[in-house]
């Protein structure tokens, strides 16, 4: 396939033009290298950071701490969403305030938690876990309200007890609006983690880029920042293919 | 019974019945508030934590008003605002062509989306360091960090409503000869009223988040940096003040971004009527 058919083929060929053009700025001089790394050592700078400054254990901890937290979220979400969606009028009066706060700046409260739970896991937890808690609580009620009536009352004419309704009916479907809650928990919470790791200086891959930033070793944190971008794109990408699976459109 | 009165009649009982939800949802709203506040207050006095690490109403409401009525607020609350509005200016100048770009060449669109897409997933605030060295560490850097979070919901906003402009309406440029900047605010800008202001929402609540992050590491004035030094110096009742003052102020923003996105897109002529 040529590149000018290739979508992809053609981006891997500006971002190595891209890399090369850093690449020559910074040796001629005309960028320092104090503000941008060259990409051949960004590059050498990730093969250092995974044998001395222990890139996969922090890596390990971020994903941990991310699914930690993206499964308290789903056990507390799904729970809270369909009691939302059982007691229309709490629904109706919680919706609102839910919205709210998944627009507001959640993150900010992360000093509040440093003040109880102290420069912690436990503070990078709670975090992901609110943060992540809240689209899935809200998914899964518009999922469970958006079930199609005539569903329902195939439900209600097999004579469906109300577990068996829930289990049989109301649950598998809703699962695609589910999943979208639970999907964008995890990158909320994937999110949130990596950015109060960075801002306490704590934790897994956030804890990297600030450390290099503290002891001004460049290509190490770009190192560090373009490792975060993959990480974050891998988990968007197989999130989104797996929720491609679910929802067959 | 005509045909007025039958309708009256089944009116009457079905606002009711309306009326009834409306006063259980308020009736669930205050006592939820009644019960938090309850257990925060419950929680603040019964010692199970550190002592102050949550303060009790008493201590936290005059924090509010001292906080309020001190003049150096509003010089930290005048510095954040003018980093989010700058950020968010910056984002959308740049995002609005882009998007309109990546909409309408659609190879380009492909060629670029899967960088975008990574990016826009990535937690902003790790770019706080390379933004400091580009920039320095001054207010620059926090207006940068907000239209580098700002950016991505517009670009990909607008890109994905270009997808949705009506082909009659392109095709009527197209006969019309239209140059490119003819076509783009004839045709492109009327119909991307909607998703420009979703996109504006959508960034106008990450560009708050990217400037007050940025001043909560590494600043001297602004809200986050209020919040940072109340933090340092343990003042605890003080944090809660400024973080109420913060939540507040992000809400009543998306409410108003809301309101204005209603107006103009009910305005716009490709709106549903």
């Amino acid at each position: 396939m040529t590149m000018a058919k290739s979508p992809i083929l053609a981006g891997l060929a500006a971002l190595v033009a891209l890399c090369l053009i850093g690449e020559a700025l910074v040796l001629s001089g005309q960028v320092s290298p104090l503000v941008l790394a060259r990409p051949s050592q960004v590059v050498l700078a990730i093969v250092e950071l995974i044998r001395e400054e222990g890139l996969t254990q922090a890596f390990l901890a971020t994903f941990a701490l991310t699914l930690a937290a993206g499964a308290t979220a789903t056990a507390i979400g799904i729970p809270a969403g369909f009691l939302l969606y059982r007691f229309r009028s709490f629904g109706r009066a919680y919706e609102s305030w839910l919205a709210a706060l998944f627009a507001s700046p959640l993150v900010l409260l992360y000093p509040l938690f440093l003040v109880i739970l102290g420069r912690s896991y436990w503070t990078i937890f709670v975090m992901g876990t609110i943060t992540g808690a809240i689209p899935i609580i809200l998914n899964t009620r518009i999922g469970l309200v958006s079930v199609p009536r005539p569903l329902v009352n195939v439900g209600v004419s097999f004579n469906c007890s109300g577990t068996q309704q829930f289990f049989k009916v109301l649950f598998p479907a809703a699962v695609p609006d589910i999943f979208t809650g639970i999907r964008l928990g995890l990158i909320y919470a994937l999110v949130n983690i990596i950015g109060i790791e960075f801002l306490i200086n704590f934790g897994g891959l956030g804890r990297v880029v600030s450390e290099m930033y503290d002891r001004f070793e460049i290509p190490g944190m770009y190192a560090g920042i373009v490792f975060i971008v993959l990480v974050s794109a891998s988990v968007f990408a197989v999130l989104a293919r797996l929720e491609r699976r679910i929802r067959p459109v | 019974m005509t045909a007025v009165e039958r309708s009256a009649a089944v009116a009457a009982p079905a606002r009711a019945a309306r009326q009834s939800v409306e006063r259980r949802v308020l009736v669930i709203r205050i006592v939820t508030i009644a019960l938090l506040a309850g257990c925060w207050e419950a929680l603040a006095r019964s010692g199970l934590l550190y002592q102050g690490v949550v303060p009790s109403f008493v201590l936290i409401v005059p924090a509010l008003i001292d906080l309020l009525t001190a003049p150096m607020l509003y010089r930290h609350l005048w510095v954040t605002t003018g980093e989010v509005l700058s950020g968010l200016a910056i984002a959308t100048a740049l995002a609005v062509p882009l998007g309109i770009l990546f909409g309408a060449r659609r190879f380009l669109g492909r060629v670029v989306s899967p960088y975008v897409n990574a990016l826009a997933t990535t937690p902003k605030i790790v770019f706080l360091p390379i933004v400091m060295l580009l920039v320095g560490i001054g207010p620059e850097s926090k207006i940068a960090l907000g239209a580098l979070s700002a950016f991505f919901p517009v670009v990909l906003s607008t890109a994905a409503g270009v997808q949705h402009v009506s082909l009659v309406h392109l095709n009527v440029g197209r006969s019309f000869n239209l140059t490119i900047w003819q076509m783009v605010r004839k045709i492109y800008l009327p119909s991307l009223v909607q998703p420009i202001l979703t996109g504006l929402r959508l960034g106008l609540g990450v560009a708050i988040i990217g400037v007050l992050l940025g001043e909560i590491k590494l600043s001297n004035a602004g809200l986050g940096f209020l919040a940072n030094d109340y933090y340092n110096l343990y003042r605890i009742p003080h944090l809660y003040a400024v973080l109420i003052l913060i939540f507040a102020l992000a809400v009543a923003a998306n409410a108003l971004m809301g309101l204005v996105a209603k107006k103009l897109g009910s305005q716009a002529p490709d709106a549903p009527r």
